[in-house]
């Protein structure tokens, strides 16, 4: 029972660390938490449903299309809005005014255009289990384990090992320093929400498979941003533990306690962990933060 | 006035008065709160359970609500206002949320996400209606005092604030129990306008639309408050065949504002008749110049 909860716990994490990891790296870029992040991996799911659905495609193209559509979206949100709000000097503040309205509108439009119902992807792999000794774990569970724990690796590789990487560190590091070596700094902002999209979207598939997709469903970002904040905003890794953390401890209250505690426990060690380490676990610099 | 317009009119008031606190934190001193949602509802419930249960007079429930409502933001600001912009945020964020899943789980008391039925209607036209003009012209007298100009050196510049010696902490929390007032009693007032009650009408959603109103209306002006507030209370009400497309339209409205005029409709001015007949005088000045000239 408790290791089936921990696998779960950390099955759950995974999904919100696709989803933490964008926000920690947008985060570590310009300095404003975007919330129309999980509206993002929402919109990548609605995408790929519809495909499936209506246009009946492909199972695993129009996975793959509703995750490239989200990262389009994520580059569109930055393009239409954040660009023209740092062109013009405005306070980081406001762009953080603009990703609250663009959430509306995503959550809103969603609810216009798809209806208000729950939808369900069609059955794609059969509900079996696998026995490992006493532990039993959904398929789907062991799929969307494996696919954030490849995509955070490469994720981490790209952005410690490669050169693109380098070049984010650089840009999150002094932007306008990096723009004065003569680093076209919005394109690497605009690389980095593409990144960031894709892993949203990811995750906005992956959820809307394991459990159903409506329009704020999108929500879920709170939890990836509370776990990016756990893990101390701005940092990559701090925010995979984060989400993991998150991950276990909703699965075990919801397993143990009682699953309308769950978001009490949640935001409960939010407050918590500002309170005792404003930084978060792996926060990077403190100054002007808290 | 019709049954049908003196409800609007109730509902105008009660949102302005909770947009008034939003705006005096988030417009004065540039701090956000997706929190006050649970403010209102603290005020909201304290009220309604006084009235019902314990047939506490109406007034003095509200009133209840409203300090109950201002001792909890205390408690919170005197935590959390050390922390800066986001971080703040975020923890009224958890903190609205905290209250709406709290009373969702302690269902004795608040009858739980069933909702809590059987509030007398007393909200009126009257109450309503002094309750706006008193909560009004108290922001008015304290943003025009020497703490409301603490306020916006703290808005304009903290460090600098800072530096000349304000009390930034304090003035902060100062603004934060404010507006946290203002919820609670707007809540204490809404709870006996619509009789019923449910966690959940004081959501995420909610906080949300309370800080879209006040940018909507302008950062930093009052008047601009209640002009945010008629455009999104009124709106839906006149275009009813576009209630669908309210929440969407409004979230387009705040990315075109914030992008195009970040000051919002009324940003940083007070509305004043005087401004306007200058304006048209010096109008009719400059018509009246190019006359000549062309004559």
């Amino acid at each position: 029972m408790f290791l089936q909860q921990l696998i779960n716990g950390i099955s759950v994490g995974g999904i919100y660390a696709l989803i933490a990891t964008g926000y920690a790296l947008i985060y570590s870029l310009l300095g404003f938490s975007n919330w129309a992040h999980g509206e993002v991996a929402m919109f990548g799911a609605y995408i790929a449903l519809t495909l499936v659905t209506r246009l009946s495609s492909p199972f695993l193209g129009a996975l793959a299309f509703g995750i490239l559509a989200a990262g389009v979206a994520s580059v569109l949100n930055e393009k239409i809005a954040y660009k023209h709000i740092r062109d013009k000097g405005s306070p980081t503040m406001f762009l953080m005014i603009a990703a609250m309205g663009i959430s509306t509108t995503y959550q809103n439009g969603a609810m216009v255009v798809f209806g208000p119902k729950f939808q369900m992807f069609p059955s794609m792999f059969d509900v079996t289990t696998i026995q490992l000794g006493s532990v039993s774990i959904g398929i789907l569970d062991v799929i969307s384990l494996i696919t954030s724990a490849i995509a955070l690796i490469l994720l981490e590789l790209l952005v410690n090992k490669s050169k693109v990487g380098l070049g984010i560190r650089t840009v999150a590091s002094n932007s306008y320093t990096a723009s004065l070596m003569g680093i076209n700094i919005n394109r690497y902002f605009s690389l980095v929400f593409l990144i960031a999209g894709l892993l949203a979207g990811s995750a906005g598939v992956l959820l809307g498979l394991k459990y159903s997709v409506y329009p704020t469903m999108g929500n879920v970002g709170l939890k990836a941003f509370i776990a990016s904040v756990l893990g101390g905003l701005g940092s990559v890794r701090g925010a995979i533990i984060g989400a993991i953390i998150i991950g276990v401890l909703e699965t075990f209250v919801s397993g143990y306690l009682n699953s309308g505690l769950r978001d009490l426990f949640t935001f409960g060690l939010l407050i918590l962990i500002l309170l005792i380490k404003p930084s978060g676990l792996m926060g990077v610099d403190v100054e002007d933060k808290a | 006035m019709s049954g049908y317009w003196q409800e609007i009119f109730v509902l105008v008031g009660i949102n302005f008065i909770v947009v008034l606190g939003v705006s005096i934190l988030t417009g004065f001193t540039k701090l956000f709160s997706f929190g006050n949602a649970g403010f209102m509802s603290i005020g909201a419930y304290t009220s309604a359970i006084l009235t019902t249960r314990f047939n506490v007079p109406f007034l003095l429930a509200v009133l209840a609500g409203a300090i109950l409502a201002g001792l909890v933001g205390y408690g919170l600001g005197s935590l959390t206002l050390g922390l800066k912009g986001d971080y703040f945020l975020i923890t009224t964020l958890g903190f609205g949320e905290c209250v709406r899943v709290l009373f969702e789980y302690i269902q004795p008391v608040t009858g739980g996400a069933g909702g809590l039925s059987g509030i007398t209607h007393y909200t009126d036209f009257t109450i309503v209606a002094i309750s706006v003009v008193v909560a009004f012209i108290f922001a008015w007298t304290l943003i025009h005092s020497k703490y409301g100009r603490n306020l916006t050196a703290i808005r304009e510049q903290e460090v600098a604030a800072d530096a000349v010696g304000i009390n930034t902490f304090k003035n902060k929390l100062l603004a934060f129990v404010v507006s946290a007032v203002y919820a609670g009693w707007a809540g204490g007032l809404y709870a006996h306008h619509l009789t019923y009650l449910e966690p959940k009408i004081f959501n995420l959603a909610k906080s949300a639309e309370l800080t879209i109103t006040t940018v909507i209306g302008g950062l930093g002006s009052l008047t601009g408050s209640f002009l945010g507030t008629c455009v999104v209370t009124l709106l839906p009400e006149v275009f009813r065949d576009l209630s669908t497309y309210r929440m969407l339209l409004y979230g387009i409205a705040v990315v075109v504002i914030i992008t195009v005029k970040p000051s919002g409709l009324y940003g940083y001015k007070e509305f004043s008749i005087t401004k306007i007949i200058r304006w048209f005088k010096n109008l009719s000045k400059r018509t009246s110049g190019t006359v000549e000239k062309g004559a």
